[in-house]
């Protein structure tokens, strides 16, 4: 079953979506064209870099110079804030002036509290996974936190929706594809994480709860590319769905708060 | 006015706190503080500073104070309330306390100049950054693992309206274990002040209502261990305690509380 929030009259509406139709808890069915769709989860966010085999080794020269000295011992984890939150089909500004990196990710969707949970049993505490896109400026360096590079308004497309756990299975082995205008540009598989999914539950939720409704980035592929306003960027991955984004120019004119 | 945010009788409460430190219901009804749990008085993005005080810098042994803001994002599962248990985790030599002034935002605020952004901040609180220097690594530093911990960084107990403090940059800060004066320092002393804060934040990303910037802590450090009751305090916001629990009592009692 796959689950989205979207938004009817102005109010967000939960939804099971069947093909192009789209079912409310009451029975009625909707077209899925006109509807505006919401991120489907709205716990906190929580991003794992570097978990991509691949994107690892090729920082590995630097990563034993200062300043790291070491290779990351831990998952590198960082927050994508509540502002970043964005739904399917929704637009992504490029900020005036700075490049524009999308960031396409499998995300694991908490279903149940997990604190301290063994790598063995981490998998029962998943309600299932969506697609992120976990756009970002580039980051020429990873000893900083990143907030301004990653938790600009509109940065973290998720969904159209979640897909039960169970429909899933093994969440290793998906392939997970970003292509811009139609175009492929990058790829990757979730066999080549650091770490797999299990495995990150456990580790994170040594030192916090995880919380239903929570999200885990699990982790993007090698290879990012920039994209201009104008373009149509899409993330697919195997058994789970299609998040399309559509980025945009930052309105330079704004000026002064928005309220 | 002091505004807190309690648990009383299973319930969760907006309240404030009179002048004998006394609770009033949003009916009148007054309990005394012993009575109730205190929660952290906001529940949005905390975005924290590190190395923003001058002297502070230097006690970590850096040469030069920053030209950027530090900032680091904490999120609710870190949290928790004035007179509530943080954890010192088994076998770490070295877990400190921060006693920092929390600007807590009023209204959505974007691209707000340092001249207007005061008028974007309902009050202040303030927070108790522990940190366990064993867990830091040279990627996204300070990374998660040091900061976000479960129930590490002590919030409240209360908001102060702005209007009660109109000196925000010259007040002093004070943290006491067991008793004992241990830091103290002014709010003087910071490099990037809230109104450069809010400006810098806003300049790339919206701040919602609810969200907290805490602005880092002047020099003093000291080793906390379980069973310690740390006071951190800042003249004319409030005084904040904690007491420390070892890790297998923090957990028995998490244990005990969910089933």
């Amino acid at each position: 079953m796959r689950h989205a929030l979207v938004e009817i009259n102005g109010q967000p509406s939960a939804v099971t979506v069947d093909g192009e139709r789209l079912r409310r808890a009451d029975g009625e069915i909707l077209a899925a064209d006109p509807v505006r769709w919401l991120p489907p989860v709205s716990g906190t966010v929580f991003g794992i870099a570097l978990n991509d085999r691949a994107l690892l080794e090729s920082h590995l020269d630097s990563f034993n110079q200062p300043p790291y000295d070491k290779p990351p011992a831990k998952p590198v984890l960082f927050i994508k804030t509540p502002n970043t939150r964005n739904g399917h089909l929704g637009s992504v500004a490029r900020p005036t002036g700075e490049r524009l990196q999308p960031g396409p990710s499998l995300g694991v969707v908490i279903g149940k509290t997990a604190s301290r949970v063994s790598e063995a049993d981490a998998l029962a505490h998943v309600a299932g996974y969506t697609v992120v896109n976990e756009f970002s400026l580039p980051e020429d360096s990873y000893y900083r936190p990143a907030v301004k590079a990653k938790c600009r308004d509109g940065f973290c497309p998720i969904g159209p929706w979640v897909t039960d756990a169970t429909e899933v299975g093994d969440p290793s082995g998906l392939g997970v594809r970003l292509t811009v205008n139609g175009e492929l540009k990058q790829e990757g598989n979730t066999a080549n994480f650091v770490r797999p999914v299990a495995r990150l539950i456990a580790e994170l939720s040594e030192f916090m709860t995880l919380h239903e409704g929570d999200l885990l980035i699990a982790g993007v592929p090698a290879g990012r590319v920039d994209v201009q306003p104008g373009d149509e960027v899409a993330v697919e991955i195997d058994k789970v769905g299609t998040l399309v984004s559509l980025v945009t120019e930052e309105d330079a004119t704004r000026k002064g708060d928005r309220s | 006015m002091k505004h807190a945010r309690i648990q009383h009788r299973g319930e969760v409460l907006d309240v404030t706190v009179n002048d004998d430190g006394n609770i009033v219901l949003a009916d009148g009804k007054v309990l005394d503080a012993d009575q109730v749990t205190w929660l952290p008085p906001a529940t949005g993005t905390l975005f924290a500073l590190g190395l923003n005080y001058a002297d502070h810098a230097a006690e970590l042994s850096f040469k030069s104070a920053p030209k950027e803001p530090l900032v680091f994002v904490k999120s609710p599962n870190a949290y928790t309330g004035h007179d509530g248990y943080s954890w010192r985790p088994d076998g770490v030599d070295y877990m400190h306390y921060e006693c920092e002034l929390v600007a807590v935002i009023g209204k959505t605020a974007r691209h707000v100049r340092r001249a207007d952004a005061l008028e974007y901040v309902a009050g202040y609180t303030l927070c108790n950054d522990y940190a366990i220097r064993d867990y830091l690594e040279n990627y996204y530093r300070p990374n998660l693992r040091v900061k976000n911990r479960d129930s590490t960084t002590p919030v409240g107990p209360w908001i102060v309206d702005r209007s009660q403090v109109p000196e925000p940059n010259n007040l002093t800060l004070r943290t006491y274990i067991n008793g004992e004066l241990k830091q103290e320092g002014t709010t003087a002393d910071m490099i990037f002040d809230v109104p450069f804060l809010i400006e810098y934040l806003s300049g790339f990303m919206t701040l919602q209502p609810g969200d907290m910037i805490a602005t880092g802590t002047p020099k003093g450090m000291a080793d906390v261990q379980p069973g310690d009751v740390v006071d951190v305090e800042i003249e004319g916001i409030g005084r904040l305690r904690n007491t420390m629990l070892s890790e297998s009592e923090f957990f028995k009692n998490a244990k005990e509380q969910s089933s």
